[in-house]
């Protein structure tokens, strides 16, 4: 039958359902209810009673027949429906509409109510034809005979002069799954497509996917409708039919050629959804006709896999290629196409739909060069700010990403930092991706984060952040003794998941280097006697089988005791309970014979199968009898084979084959409908391909009919394009396209001219933003530089001090003790310095140091007496308070530092600075060690608020004890103060232990002077008489003010409030970071937003009686500066600019 | 792309169902409900679960998920983003997105889920045009349709569909034209124990209310552009004008909406306008700690820190809270554990505090960690990344529009670790 001749018999067919349906009808009107005829006038008054017994109670009415919808008298209960959907009123019939559709939302059954629905669809009220509508689609499949009756209708709906309304019948008729009417869908759609209106094309488009799904024979006929769709011009058809293309024929890549440079300068305008879809679709297709942007590095890549991979038949044919790419490869030059699309999609990371940034992230994490891939880490980044499920999405994907492309997300690593507030599944993602973010320089901060983690309440958490401890220990080989030793401590933790979880680590991590750690291993077959989880018995006794030779003594008295406990084990410690008495009978066949014996008598006869096969298996390989072949010999090799260390992996490791974003991705698995991302070609496929033809008279035209266009594309002003871009843009409008009638976007191209008339029109405003563009260029580079992440910042600082160290080190003075311990450590430990023998006494501290490491880790951490149990203690990280300017140092090096002889963890406790900027704090020495018989003293100033009375500066002051008793009653006395001073004492420490250190806040009111506070320091034996000279950038407090505000205020200080000076700055003074640092180093001032470029301004109130001062700093060309102060404390003014410039200049 | 979406409420009924393509029974929902039961917290649900013949894409809002089946690869973001925008729109409709609110409108809430998806993909997703297509309800109005019978369907064509601005209504009239426009900054902020800033970061919205005739063409400049490190855009943005120029460029939509989003780059040194000293102990072997909380405004910016709320969940071992505070009042949930303190206004010369004694559970361990406090506030009037308006002009009208620029910071994701 071919579809004109089921098309014509329709007609029929639908007269015999009309005529059963009169039937029907007739049938209904015999019911008591109703008078067949005639008697109009009862029957609407009988229903004007029904009528409103419906309006007013049509909960009471609904109710019961919900309750009872699912039973076999549902029939009957519809008949009231059945009478409003009949009557003549539209509000009745909208009234029944209104209660079907609530049932079908609901899920109950409503079919039976088709023929009575069905008629209504002609109905001309808006709002019940459309409820029909909703009735029909959903029922259409179910009762298809009926539903033809409804065709008609929307056949003569696809007619009509209104395009909404053409659209919205083709839209339901291709919405109704009936396949008797695929003929009539597939005129219809085919109609639409060359309807005059984008907005019946684009319901068209809509439709194929419908009519494919229905009928997949259609596919040829569809794919022609397609094609011609593709080449349509305006933003509204594009994502439909691109949508279309993606269901009905993906793998016809070669339909997009032609329209491939028109989609990238449409995408901007086209509405969301399909810009997801169309990037999507051209991610695919780029990588199919584009050479690989990375093909250099990759070449380096590839070759030892194709050693690795080559098999012998293909050798002689890869010599060939290889040759030749190699030759052909070398200029590679960018597709300008390539270069279009990424430029085009480029502004989407703007979006706020999180589906299209992520597709434009995928589309950059494919296609770009890898130099380029980095923009769109801030986009994905900001994604983490959404909903908590667009967050785990995201997360995925940067996990993912950030395995192959790490340094892109590392300017981001503490936007990965994990709150307790978020659900469990976000965290243990975000500690996938600090993971995966860990290196060598930003390790320390991440391990001081997964200390904190480590106390969560969450235990999953917890398990996770254990084994993100380990999978950083092992990638990371500098840290490993520092993880190892956390580990250990958590051993004692109280919860048995913790330590189970790290008792599975530590195994791991033993097995790389285990000579080194009998301690360790000897200290967890204790736990033997505690730990009752299976996994990390299981793993104990793995341990100490596989090392038995470096536990000599323990091994044979933990067989002993789970020969004792075998039958009540779980399965995986029985097997590793066989597997250590087997692997103990090899080495220690003496003690251990009648045990091991013992043990496989029991599993012999054990209810699981495989332990019994494991113990006869084992019997036979290590017992020698006469029965026993050749391999008995090499049982003790079988066993006690070198084992290589297991290499902790991401379980993200290589999902990018999938392309991102993707459900395939997500779920780590092929999805229905997924479309390969295929490799790039070898050979870019001719480009010439997406040349589109450009008849010479046309494009005149073209130019004359844009002027006339009333609108045009909002967004799409393709500046500045070039190359072939330019031949795309100058694609005409083809002259039979005639839009501009129907009122309807137009898909003009964006064009220079077009769109620049649109925004100002005046030239002048045009050189105005090139000018700027210009201004801008250097400034953002300098602002670029400076946004270096802090803790980078840090980092390298401690470098520096890394190489100063050498220098220090001869001297063996107290400050570089520190770093001493941890080199002497690493190197041999005797060798230390003369200098330490004429100092021993009085630096235990360092002594400790040196000795090895795993000798007593226990006592260590009780004789310190903290409360708190320190899991991971790497507090040392911190920049430790007493150490003088080069403590940054620290930071680093102290790393390699074993656990032991660490500040106490309250040392973390004292106030440090308000932001990261502050990270260099000076630190004054008050009384020095040789001078305080042991005690040394240190101070520096905290910049917090202090509390008790606001006029005083907080001093921070710290004690340490480096004599070999206790020393008493620290406390301050007898202050002999300028007149106006003020000192508020901190409590008497009462004793502080040897080798301890406690730290004090006092306050000190300077009287905005920078006169010295003398006092005594005062301990049970002796007296010290010790000065505080404040800085002069210490005696102010930071103030937050607007630039408004900041410029009244400098409008009122002048004359000779203002002190102005001029300076250079040197090189490495010259971005913006490194000068914002240095003047909130030399002073505590806040920083001021400002508008103007190369302009930097801070404000500060001095702390006693609350004048302003003002600075600011103008960067003029070169290195020239001014620098400016602006403070009614004209002494202080002078002397805070002496001390900024001097911090610039430094 | 989407078959189906199912709306669960919090005890697992399916409430509403809907279909775009052929039927997908209900029964489908039960490997939902057997992750629900898997994950024992609401949250921890997984977006996204696989099952031998379609996958599910959820998302929890205001304690309904709305789970959406899905046959064939999609973007996962995709359908997210989608969702939520389904819910923002019954927000938008009904004032609240509740399980009520939908049984009470299921029929609008149906004819908005027609308009929205045809076949499964996106169709019209923006309010403007919904509006133009389907009233929302208000009380006059349904009082209105009851006895006139007329309907809640607009009676123009829509022709917002057609335009190439599709977020604005074609023929908009006010009497008094104008324009508002809130700055709202958040400090998301992890602060360690000994009150350093772990991590600290601004971010800010620009949520708009317009209400001017006609076709309006606004740009909104700002004082200092440069603060503004990443911004996402409303689509009615203008890309290239904010590339060039940094100003904001735009014909808006009508009615309220978001204009921008950003982020102020955490190299600015972000102000944090409070500071909490906390003692939080629990005694070993004894059923008791202690509990010290005080706040206290930091940088003086001469505005008041207001709205100050302290969250604290409580570890799992505590069983009630003897505390006295010296202002504002505290809660405490003994079955969530959760403490809440409410103290209004911060004065900077009487600081609040808030202390007593945390009663434990009688030999249970002492809980390791101490718990941190999400602290919430808010201060009028103010920017704190400074970021300014700086001028708004309007072209394409005739008529002079009231403008309006308010100014508010707020504690957003602000946690101090103990």
């Amino acid at each position: 039958m071919n579809p004109m001749q089921k098309l014509l018999q329709l007609p029929a067919s639908a007269v015999n359902l009309v005529r059963f349906q009169q039937g029907m009808a007739g049938e209904e009107a015999k019911s008591p209810v109703l008078t067949p005829d005639g008697g109009q006038q009862v029957w609407y008054n009988a229903m004007q009673a029904d009528e409103l017994r419906l309006l007013k109670s049509p909960e009471q009415v609904a109710a019961p027949e919900n309750s009872t919808s699912g039973s076999q008298t549902q029939p009957l209960r519809h008949d009231d429906l059945k009478e409003m959907l009949d009557s003549n009123k539209d509000s009745l019939k909208l009234e029944a509409m209104k209660r079907i559709v609530a049932m079908i939302a609901r899920g109950k059954n409503a079919s039976d109510l088709f023929p009575a629905v069905v008629k209504n669809v002609a109905c001309k009220n808006i709002e019940v034809k459309k409820l029909v509508y909703v009735y029909l689609v959903r029922y259409a499949e179910e009762q298809q005979d009926l539903a033809l009756l409804s065709i008609s209708t929307f056949q003569r709906g696809l007619k009509d002069p209104n395009q909404l309304i053409r659209a919205s019948a083709l839209r339901v008729l291709s919405s109704i799954r009936v396949p008797i009417i695929v003929p009539i869908m597939m005129l219809a759609i085919k109609e639409a497509a060359s309807d005059m209106s984008p907005y019946v094309r684009k319901t068209a488009a809509h439709a194929i996917p419908k009519l494919y799904s229905l009928d997949s024979d259609q596919k040829d006929q569809l794919i022609e409708v397609i094609e011609k769709l593709l080449a349509d011009k305006t933003t509204l058809v594009a994502g439909s039919v691109v949508m279309a293309f993606e269901e009905v024929c993906p793998e016809r890549i070669d339909l997009i050629h032609k329209n491939y440079r028109k989609l990238c300068n449409l995408l901007i305008d086209v509405e969301e959804w399909g810009q997801v879809v169309i990037i999507n679709m051209l991610t695919r297709y780029a990588r199919t006709q584009f050479l690989s942007p990375n093909q250099n590095e990759s070449l380096l890549e590839e070759n030892p896999e194709k050693a690795f991979y080559g098999s012998d038949e293909e050798d002689s044919k890869d010599d060939k290629p290889d040759a030749a790419s190699l030759v052909k490869r070398k200029p590679y030059v960018m597709d300008p196409d390539h270069r279009l699309l990424l430029r085009n999609t480029k502004p989407l990371l703007q979006s706020r739909n999180a589906a299209v940034v992520m597709a434009v992230a995928q589309l950059y994490f494919h296609l770009a060069p890898k130099a380029e891939v980095g923009v769109i880490a801030k986009a994905l980044v900001r994604l983490l700010r959404s909903h908590s499920e667009v967050q785990w999405v995201v997360l995925q994907n940067v996990a993912t990403m950030s395995i192959k492309r790490r340094g892109m997300f590392e300017p981001y690593l503490k936007s990965f930092y994990i709150r307790s507030t978020d659900p469990t599944q976000i965290k243990i993602l975000k500690l996938e991706v600090l993971t995966n973010l860990a290196n060598e320089t930003n390790i320390s901060t991440i391990l001081r984060e997964f200390q904190t983690y480590i106390r969560s309440m969450d235990k999953d958490f917890v398990a996770a952040t254990i084994q993100a401890i380990g999978r950083c220990a092992t990638n990371i080989g500098k840290v490993r003794d520092t993880c190892l030793n956390g580990l250990v401590q958590l051993l004692s933790n109280r919860d048995e998941l913790v330590v189970a979880e790290s008792v599975v680590v530590i195994k791991k991590l033993l097995q790389m280097q285990p000579s080194q750690h009998s301690e360790i291993i000897k200290h967890m077959a204790k736990l033997t006697d505690n730990i009752q989880v299976p996994m990390a018995r299981a793993s104990i006794l793995w341990l100490i089988g596989e090392y038995c030779e470096h536990v000599p003594k323990i091994a044979p008295d933990v067989l002993r005791k789970m020969a004792k406990s075998f039958t009540s084990e779980e399965d995986i410690v029985k097997l590793q309970v066989i597997n250590l008495a087997a692997k103990l009978y090899l080495t220690n066949s003496k003690q251990s014979k009648l045990l091991t014996q013992y043990v496989l008598n029991l599993a012999k006869y054990d209810q699981n199968y495989d332990i019994r096969d494991r113990a006869r298996f084992i019997r036979q390989l290590i017992v020698p009898t006469e029965k026993s072949g050749a391999l008995n010999k090499y049982a003790k090799k079988l066993f006690l084979a070198q084992k290589p260390a297991p290499i902790l992996e991401s379980s993200f490791k290589d999902r990018d084959h999938f392309q991102l974003g993707s459900l395939s991705h997500l779920l780590n698995a092929k999805a229905v409908g997924y479309q390969e991302l295929p490799d790039w070609p070898d050979e870019a496929p001719d480009p010439s391909v997406r040349n589109v033809e450009v008849p010479e008279w046309t494009k005149c035209t073209s130019r004359e009919k844009r002027k006339e266009k009333v609108e045009k594309p909002f967004y799409s002003d393709s500046e500045g394009e070039s190359g072939p871009t330019e031949s795309a843009d100058s694609e005409p409008e083809s002259v039979s396209e005639s839009e501009s009638e129907s009122g309807s976007s137009s898909s003009e191209s964006g064009s220079d001219s077009g769109s620049r008339g649109e925004e100002s029109g005046d030239q002048s405003e045009e050189e105005k933003k090139k000018k700027k563009k210009g201004k801008e260029g250097p400034r953002k580079a300098c602002l670029e530089s400076a946004g270096s992440d802090p803790s980078e910042e840090e980092e390298e600082q401690g470098k520096k001090g890394k190489k100063k160290k050498p220098q220090h080190e001869g001297k063996g003075g107290s400050e570089t003790s520190w770093e001493e311990g941890s080199i002497s450590e690493s190197s041999s430990s005797e060798s230390d310095s003369g200098s330490e023998a004429e100092e021993s006494q009085s630096e235990p501290e360092s002594k400790r140091r040196t000795t090895p490491p795993s000798s007593k880790p226990a006592p260590k951490a009780s004789r310190k007496g903290t409360k708190e149990i320190s899991l991971l203690d790497l507090d040392d990280f911190t920049p430790a308070p007493p150490q003088p300017a080069s403590s940054p140092a620290i930071v680093s090096t102290s790393l390699v530092t074993d656990l032991e002889g660490l500040t106490l963890t309250d040392a973390s406790l004292t106030p440090t600075m308000l932001s990261p900027v502050f990270s260099t704090v000076k630190t004054y020495e008050l009384l020095h060690r040789m001078a305080g018989e042991g005690l040394s003293v240190e101070y520096y100033f905290n910049r917090q608020p202090f509390p008790p009375d606001p006029h005083m500066v907080a001093v921070q002051i710290q004690f340490s004890n480096n004599t070999e008793s206790e020393v008493k009653n620290l406390r301050v006395s007898e202050p002999k103060l300028v007149s106006g001073m003020r000192i508020q004492e901190f409590q008497e420490i009462e004793s502080l232990a040897p080798g301890d250190t406690a730290n004090v806040i006092m306050g000190i009111d300077f009287c905005d002077s920078t006169q010295a506070a003398n006092f005594q320091l005062c301990t049970h034996s002796r007296q010290f008489y010790v000065s505080i000279q404040p800085p002069v950038g210490e005696l102010m407090a930071p103030v937050f003010m607007s630039e408004n505000e900041f410029k009244k205020e400098q409008g009122k200080l002048t004359g000779m409030s203002e002190i102005t000076e001029k300076l250079t700055l040197p090189d490495k003074c010259q971005s913006d970071h490194t000068i914002v640092q240095r003047v909130t180093a030399a002073a505590n001032v806040s920083r001021v937003p400002c508008g103007a470029d190369n302009e930097y301004r801070f404000a500060a109130k001095t702390v006693t009686s609350g004048s302003l001062v003002l600075i600011t700093l103008e960067w003029k060309e070169g290195a020239r500066a001014h620098l400016t102060v602006n403070s009614e404390k004209m002494v202080i003014g002078t002397m805070l600019v002496q001390d900024v410039s001097q911090a610039l200049a430094q | 792309m989407i078959h189906s979406l199912f709306l669960i409420n919090c005890s697992g009924d399916i409430f509403l169902e809907k279909h775009w393509k052929s039927v997908v029974s209900q029964s489908v929902c039960d490997y939902f409900f057997e992750a629900q039961e898997k994950a024992a917290d609401v949250e921890n649900v997984p977006p996204v679960i696989s099952t031998p013949h379609h996958y599910l894409i959820s998302i929890y809002r205001e304690k309904i998920f709305f789970v959406s089946v899905i046959q064939t690869e999609v973007p996962p973001l995709f359908v997210i983003e989608f969702l939520h925008r389904v819910a923002d729109t019954f927000q938008d409709y009904f004032g609240e997105c509740s399980e009520t609110a939908i049984k009470d409108n299921v029929v609008i809430v149906y004819e908005l889920l027609e308009e929205m998806l045809d076949n499964g993909f996106p169709l019209a997703t923006e309010s403007n045009i919904l509006k133009e297509l389907i009233k929302p309800p208000t009380i006059l109005r349904s009082v209105v349709n009851s006895i006139t019978g007329s309907s809640n369907m607009g009676e123009t064509l829509p022709t917002g569909q057609l335009s190439n601005i599709p977020w604005r209504r074609a023929v908009v009239k006010y009497t008094n034209n104008e324009a508002y426009f809130d700055v709202i900054e958040e400090i998301d902020a992890i602060i360690d124990k000994s009150g350093s800033t772990v991590f600290a970061e601004i971010q800010g919205v620009i949520d708009s209310c317009i209400k001017l005739s006609g076709m309006p063409d606004l740009s909104l400049s700002f004082m200092n552009p440069r603060l503004l490190d990443d911004v996402s855009f409303h689509p009615c943005i203008r890309f290239k004008r904010w590339e060039s120029e940094r100003v904001l460029s735009f014909i808006p939509p009508d009615g309220n909406f978001r204009l921008i989003s950003y982020r102020v780059s955490s190299q600015n040194l972000v102000a944090i306008p409070v500071y909490v000293k906390h003692i939080i102990s629990f005694k070993e072997n004894s059923s008791s700690g202690r509990f010290d909380v005080t706040i206290g405004p930091k940088q003086n910016m001469g505005k008041t820190v207001e709205g100050v709320i302290v969250t604290v969940h409580m570890p799992k071992a505590v069983l009630n809270m003897n505390l006295t505070s010296t202002q504002g009042s505290y809660t405490f949930d003994p079955v969530l554990k959760v403490l809440t303190w409410d103290i209004g206004k911060i004065t900077p010369q009487k600081l609040p505090n808030l202390k007593g004694i945390v009663n434990l559970q009688s030999g249970a361990p002492k809980p390791e960690e101490n718990p941190s406090l999400n602290v919430q506030f808010k201060i009028q009037q103010l920017a704190i990344s400074g970021l300014k308006v700086n001028r708004l002009d309007m072209f394409g009208e005739k008529y002079k529009p009231f403008k309006g620029v308010k100014y508010i910071t707020k504690a957003g994701k602000f946690q101090v670790r103990t």
